[in-house]
């Protein structure tokens, strides 16, 4: 910063080489971070005296003044990572994490932040520890016979973000527009089952728009204050769409909560069917994007880099909706997931509540464990818990059948 | 005496007080010695082009995308103002939140007082079209707080059930709630709350923090209609302003309930004189001596408002410049509203009805808030007197129907004098 002032010719303007700016970042949340340091920390160290989240467990006043004077190449700072959970002292239900990643060098640069949090929220996983991935479909075993009377739907789920862009906490609209072009291009060069068609949100018509919730397809602007604290609907809708497969059962997210979030579905119980279809398609995806030098963010301590933590590892959720009215009233039944590794959610997806004894059965694990064996787990899960409340339907006990902790 | 941190952010800037006048007259004007330009910060780094960055304003309706060209977004995205804050910042809100279906929104906000000088190509016109035509470039706006000049002002209780003022004040040297960090939010607090209480006689009072407030007293401030809540706006929060909240913010009132401020809610500071019945001389009395009061008392202790000569008093969003001052009744007028002419003598007074539950409110029953227009190009003084000489005049409107006698809409009032 001079005193020199600048001249009217764009030329005068930069205060970094061609060279620095290839290399340095997009436009930061909070330029002022230099501005920021001339504080105490004691001033600045956030009040969680109120507050339940993994981040507020973690953050101590010394480890807040040991991160506080970093920043990504990007320029992402501590209080770009911790705002959402400050903002959010805690959620009625569930232990929140309080913090996300702007860019894939967040996990490093925040180390000592991120590093606790995603032990406590991934069983212990320690930062030497490696992640496994696998998805090759024929490694699961069954999963085509969960009972349709009961299984009403499956649904495999996760999320991708592409190398060389930061995330949506701090993305700017030129940035989270080009990931929007690049996404595009991948999928308009799908074929056969995976042929399909882009709808960006700001174009959509309303016979489109219709359409789409009516398939249960369109995402809203976020409302969750966990979301909005952290910036992600910023600039909302632009470069946001949604791209999904003719027969509609293979359908991507642009630009929500992460670059993509990448969704197999279809009615009934045939889970193997979905996951076949959700790690083809993911392939097929990700060889576009490595032609043009942006791959999926990946390393093999963290797995898949997505933006918030707990999303970390596979990024996967599968899961079924299944009519278990016996099941769910039974005493054991939070005990008998717990066991089986599987979360509970309403139908209406995190943060609701059942409707008729329906419930959205999922995975609980993100990290430590493959996609093959995340899956594996809700399709035994769930047949057992099939198996369960037909005998709970016929008045029959099924304690013989509560299974030893996996 | 300052504290080091005032030294360490005034050190920046050579201030002269040039006049302090006693109570009774023109208020302290602040003149800032500074260089002709503002010193921008360092330039933001960017590695796409603003053709990239530039919004889609093609569904938006409010003053910000109204004026803001490719050709103006280019030549200021690349600035921040010295402590960081920049144009995307500033602008965000207006960007997120394409339009308000019954006002025309700003869309935009100031994150410090040097936002209004690096951004002024946007600013200014901006500024321009909120306030009617005020041309920040080359006009200048007169503060005046001598409420001894006001005429009337006492209305009839029949028709009057409250009348209130307020407006906002900002600490110079430290950032506006969309930008600040914790450490000068917490200052805020510290500076404002040490003022007030060295407030005395009908204004002394107490501080409530929103964060360590017991929850008697929390139902005692809502009772009295005092205790505000975290912005649900999405015009506020998407600027940037609930960020850390409850932290450093709480509500300051007097004993006896008539003089209140809001601590770094949209603000830094919202001061509000307000009392049952129809006694607006007397509320603009105590408002102008309460503002007084604590300008000295913060004088004193090395602070002072943010304010200039173009633009007044320095506020977070670009409508409450100038007097940032609202002064208003709530008034029953049941036969006059719903006479058709009422929108257009409502107009011609330069006064805006709301609902009495404040903006974006509706009317219940027959009562309605009814303030002033404008805020910037006329003085404190003026524009008091311009509600009270609406509200005489609509409240005679009023007995003339009673009467069955005929109104008549009066002529429009000039807008700066």
């Amino acid at each position: 910063m001079g005193s020199k002032h600048r001249g009217s010719d764009p030329k005068d303007c930069y205060l970094f080489s061609h060279t620095d700016r290839r290399k340095s970042a997009i436009m930061t949340k909070n330029c002022n971070n230099a501005y920021k340091l001339k504080f105490a920390v004691e001033e600045e160290y956030p009040d969680l005296s109120q507050h339940n989240n993994h981040m507020a467990k973690v953050l101590t006043k010394d480890i807040y003044n040991k991160l506080r004077s970093k920043e990504t190449p990007s320029g992402f700072t501590l209080d770009d990572c911790i705002q959402t959970g400050v903002d959010n002292p805690g959620h009625p239900f569930i232990m929140t994490v309080g913090c996300v990643a702007g860019d894939e060098e967040s996990y490093e640069v925040f180390k000592e932040l991120f590093d606790p949090i995603i032990s406590d929220r991934h069983g212990g996983y320690k930062p030497t520890d490696k992640h496994k991935t696998d998805l090759n479909f024929e490694n699961l075993k069954g999963g085509d016979d969960l009972d349709p009377n009961y299984v009403l739907s499956s649904r495999v789920r996760t999320g991708r973000s592409i190398k060389g862009f930061t995330l949506p906490p701090t993305n700017s609209r030129g940035e989270r527009r080009a990931v929007e072009k690049l996404s595009i291009e991948a999928l308009n060069s799908l074929d056969g089952e995976f042929k399909g068609k882009y709808y960006p949100l700001k174009d959509m018509t309303d016979k489109e728009q219709e359409q789409l919730i009516a398939d249960h397809f369109l995402f809203d602007k976020p409302v969750s204050p966990l979301l909005l604290a952290a910036g992600m609907a910023r600039d909302w809708p632009d470069a946001r769409g949604i791209w999904h497969n003719d027969n509609k059962t293979f359908l991507v997210w642009v630009n929500e909560e992460d670059h993509l979030r990448v969704i197999s579905m279809q009615k009934g119980g045939n889970m193997k069917e979905v996951f076949k279809r959700f790690c083809v398609g993911l392939q097929k995806i990700e060889d576009v994007f490595k032609k043009h030098n942006h791959g999926f963010m990946w390393n093999e301590h963290l797995g898949f880099v997505l933006t918030c933590p707990s999303n970390l590892g596979t990024g996967l959720r599968g899961g079924v909706h299944v009519k278990l009215p016996k099941l769910s009233t039974h005493a054991k039944f939070e005990e008998i997931l717990t066991r089986l590794r599987l979360q509970k959610r309403g139908t209406g997806g995190v943060d609701t509540a059942s409707v008729g004894g329906v419930f959205d059965i999922s995975n609980a694990d993100r990290l430590g464990s493959s996609e093959v064996q995340q899956v594996q787990l809700v399709v035994d899960g769930v047949k057992l818990m099939v198996e369960m409340e037909k005998k709970l339907e016929k008045g029959e006990s099924i304690d013989a059948m509560i299974p030893a902790q996996k | 005496m300052a504290s080091s941190f005032a030294r360490i952010l005034s050190s920046k800037r050579k201030v002269g007080i040039l006049s302090l006048v006693g109570a009774g007259s023109l208020t302290v004007g602040f003149f800032l010695n500074r260089e002709q330009h503002v010193n921008a910060g360092a330039h933001v780094r960017r590695i796409y082009p603003a053709s990239a960055e530039y919004p889609d304003l093609r569904k938006h309706n409010n003053c910000m995308a109204s004026h803001l060209t490719p050709a103006v977004y280019a030549k200021l995205c690349d600035k921040t103002t010295p402590n960081g804050y920049t144009l995307d910042q500033a602008m965000q809100t207006g960007v997120d939140n394409p339009g308000h279906p019954f006002i025309k929104t700003v869309g935009m906000v100031a994150g410090d007082e040097e936002s209004y000088e690096v951004f002024a190509d946007i600013f200014n016109p901006v500024i321009k079209e909120r306030h009617n035509g005020y041309d920040p470039c080359n006009m200048k706006h007169p503060t005046d707080l001598d409420s001894s000049k006001i005429r009337g002002g006492q209305f009839d209780d029949k028709y009057v059930l409250s009348s209130r003022v307020r407006t906002g004040r900002s600490i110079r040297g430290l950032s506006l709630p969309p930008a600040c960090t914790r450490a000068e939010r917490r200052e805020v607090e510290r500076v404002v709350i040490d003022a007030l209480a060295g407030l005395k006689g009908d204004l002394a009072g107490k501080y409530y923090s929103l964060t360590l407030m017991t929850e008697q007293e929390q139902q005692q401030l809502i009772d009295d209609h005092f205790l505000f809540d975290k912005p649900v706006s999405p015009l506020l929060t998407c600027a940037g302003m609930a960020r850390d909240w409850p932290d450093a913010r709480g509500i300051w009132h007097n004993n006896e309930k008539t003089f209140l401020v809001w601590v770094n809610e949209e603000d830094h500071t919202r001061v509000i004189s307000m009392e049952k019945g129809g006694n607006m001389k007397r509320v603009f009395e105590r408002f102008c001596k309460g503002l007084q009061e604590v300008e000295r008392l913060i004088q004193e202790r090395g602070w002072e408002f943010m304010w200039n000569e173009h633009l007044g008093y320095i506020l977070t969003c670009p409508s409450n410049l100038g007097t940032g001052l609202r002064a208003g009744v709530h008034v029953t007028l049941p036969r006059l509203s719903k006479d058709p002419r009422f929108p257009k003598i409502l107009d011609n007074l330069r006064l805006q009805k709301r609902g009495t539950g404040g903006v974006d409110t509706a009317a219940v029953g027959n009562t309605f808030d009814i303030s002033n227009l404008d805020r910037l190009g006329q003085s404190e003084v003026q524009l008091v007197q311009t509600v009270i000489d609406g509200v005489n005049y609509l409240i005679e409107c009023e007995k003339k129907l009673e009467r069955g006698q005929d109104i008549k809409i009066p002529a429009p009032i000039s807008q700066f004098k």
